[in-house]
């Protein structure tokens, strides 16, 4: 490739001939010079090849683990929400937690396909697919929740502005029904987001198909994409225009999703750092569990050339920002309520550190603030092993952030009186539990049927895709 | 002849079809595209395309969200059914944003993507290119470009020269 030194010609600051500005080294985002048909037969062979034995093991224990959701949701409805550990004062137990925290890990998501494309982060191309994937299922796992927790689940569709047999409408004024249209919009947008990247893949794998079957069923949902350059410059605008809508979508999200707290009167809930400190929270534990998922696929599908080191590194480094960004609202919401001068506000906060539930806190603080702070360091950040391992810290510490939130300060609101204690029953536990499973049957499935990468992005970022590459 | 859908020209790298691109447009044909994997950066200006019409949609399709949200809202808890809160305005801008907010964008994205299948009249699942069976590889690393019968330049022969001598690697009759 030509450097900067080469270009004589051009006109330049009369200061460069004196100093030699450094070139400063640019990761390739494909190692190993790999070729655009080397990107096609590497992906879609991870489709078209026999579904390998660790798959069906794996598919096997996720539905078994699914189960439990699906037995501890039954029981729920059959039984009534009194099945959970819900309880005065704690009516906010362990399903707002479940919710927000798989809420949250579908952020990072959205955040890869449509923050970094703004920002022209060409790393983004190896990850958006399956981090897309990533959102749509831990949207579903999401849902279940608030749906189940609404009691008489039959009668969920009350909180969309449906004619109902009372003719009353939803109160447009309660924060729950924003997050019902924000949600309901975020799992919208996202999966048509990933339709539309997904249309020249698709297309890709039917023209590709050996058997009829194929064909047909990948035919039909490329909707006859053929590469027309008239139609990519069509795509590329829609695609632009999704990730500008996306942006500030996947922002208000969890801005509203936070506002189900923040606008409460509840001590530790009603605070404005709320949303800027829940999307930062969010957009964290999202790329734990990106790196999470995508660390085993790197290693079983041998895919380092597509996810380099550059790759991990961007991605660790987000976690550091973000985790101490996390760090820096708890010191924040501490500072406030000192400053505040609010006794019900700083009996929360020190309630949070040092009261009932401290435990829950410290292992928020542990795994959420400390545990990325080893990102600093490059020799770790390049341990694939090590970065797994704090990703896992990561998911477990968004979960407590959670748990500590909702729980410490319903827990211990103002009335000593009607002060109590939450835990967990069994089936609180196995219906998160087997949310887990669920994500994984989704996950796995899609691996099995879907371009696990971008391909066609792929091509485009790599540098013989540049017309004046040479 | 009567079966004959155009000819196509097949080229190894993005700056050779982008180069015949360039001829091609300055050549003056209008009925003719190019295929290719991925899309290839400054290909547009090459084909001599105008910018998208999609942001058209967009526009259409966020205010159509936003104001449908506010009226929604106004409707359902300020006029049809008054729902009175703490002595609270049966409406205000401010409590009916973050729905309307969600809903433009929502409203949005349909139309983007609806403008996008419609300007490029997809799905259409049959095409004479879809049918030529080399047409594998301008999914995968190959570059193709074809010209229509239809072009009222078009003429068999002197086409075919002019394709000829953009120097692609092979080129072919596409059937209809």
């Amino acid at each position: 490739m030509a450097s900067a030194h080469s270009s004589v010609s051009e006109p330049k600051p009369a200061i460069l001939d004196e100093v030699d500005p450094a070139v400063l080294p640019r990761a390739d985002l494909i190692e190993n010079n790999r070729d655009f048909n080397w990107i096609t037969e590497k992906i879609c062979g991870i489709i078209e090849e026999k579904t390998p034995t660790w798959w069906w093991v794996c598919f096997v224990l996720a539905c078994g683990v699914a189960t439990s959701t699906v037995v501890g949701i039954s029981y729920l409805v059959i039984g009534g929400v009194g099945v959970w550990g819900l309880a005065n004062p704690v009516n906010w137990g362990w399903a707002i937690v479940n919710f927000v925290f798989w809420i949250g890990i579908g952020h990072a998501g959205t955040l890869i396909s449509a923050i970094l494309c703004l920002l022209r982060q060409k790393w983004r191309t190896s990850i958006n697919r399956a981090a897309e994937a990533m959102t749509i299922f831990a949207v579903v796992c999401a849902a279940i929740f608030p749906v189940f927790h609404v009691g008489r689940v039959w009668f969920a569709w009350f909180l969309f502005p449906l004619p109902n047999a009372n003719a009353i409408w939803p109160n447009f004024r309660s924060a729950l029904l924003w997050d019902v249209f924000a949600v309901s919009t975020y799992a919208t947008v996202s999966v048509l987001f990933w339709y539309i990247g997904l249309l020249p893949d698709l297309a890709t794998v039917r023209d590709r198909a050996k058997t009829k079957i194929r064909q047909v069923l990948y035919g039909f949902f490329a909707m006859g994409w053929r590469g027309s350059n008239r139609h990519w410059s069509n795509y590329e605008m829609c695609y632009l225009l999704l990730a500008g809508l996306s942006t500030p979508l996947v922002l208000s999200v969890h801005t509203i999703v936070s506002f189900d707290f923040a606008i409460s009167l509840v001590p530790g809930w009603h605070t404005t750092i709320f949303p800027p400190y829940f999307v930062a929270g969010a957009i964290f534990s999202g790329f734990g569990m990106v790196l999470t998922l995508m660390l085993p696929l790197r290693a079983i599908y041998r895919l380092e050339d597509l996810i380099t080191q550059y790759h991990i590194d961007c991605m660790t480094k987000i976690v550091l920002a973000t985790g101490s960004m996390v760090g820096y609202a708890y010191g924040m919401e501490f500072f406030i309520a000192a400053y505040g001068a609010n006794d019900f506000e700083i009996f929360a906060f020190v309630n949070r550190g040092f009261g009932n539930y401290a435990w829950a806190y410290w292992i928020m603080i542990g795994c959420n603030v400390i545990s990325p702070q080893f990102f600093w360091f490059k020799a770790l950040r390049e341990n694939t092993t090590f970065v797994w391992v704090v990703s896992i810290f990561v998911n477990v510490g968004m979960w407590f952030e959670r748990f500590v939130i909702t729980v410490t300060s319903l827990s211990r609101d103002f009335v000593p009186s009607s002060w109590g204690y939450y835990s967990p029953t069994v089936v609180d536990i196995f219906t998160y539990l087997g949310t887990f499973g669920l994500f994984s049957v989704l996950f796995l499935l899609f691996l099995r049927f879907l371009p696990l990468m971008a391909m066609a992005e792929i091509k485009m970022v790599s540098p013989q895709a540049d017309p004046h590459h040479h | 002849m009567a079966n004959q859908f155009g000819l196509l020209a097949k080229f190894d790298t993005p700056a050779d079809i982008m180069h015949a691109a360039e001829k091609v447009r300055d050549a003056g044909y209008k009925q003719w595209d190019v295929i290719t994997p991925f899309p290839i950066h400054g290909m547009d200006p090459s084909m001599g395309l105008k910018r998208s019409l999609v942001p058209r949609f967009t526009i259409c399709g966020g205010t159509t969200g936003f104001v449908f949200g506010m009226a929604m809202i106004w409707y359902m808890n300020a006029f049809d059914y008054k729902i009175l809160i703490g002595g609270k305005p049966l409406f205000s801008p401010i409590y009916a944003f973050p729905v309307s907010y969600e809903l433009t964008i929502l409203f949005s994205a349909f139309a983007s993507i609806g403008g996008m299948f419609l300007l490029n009249k997809l799905p259409m699942h049959y095409h004479p290119v879809l049918k030529y069976e080399k047409m594998n590889e301008g999914t995968d690393d190959k570059f193709f470009l074809y010209i229509e019968n239809d072009d009222p330049q078009f003429n068999e022969e002197k086409t075919r020269a002019f394709l000829d001598d953009l120097g692609p690697t092979e080129i072919e009759e596409l059937e209809r």
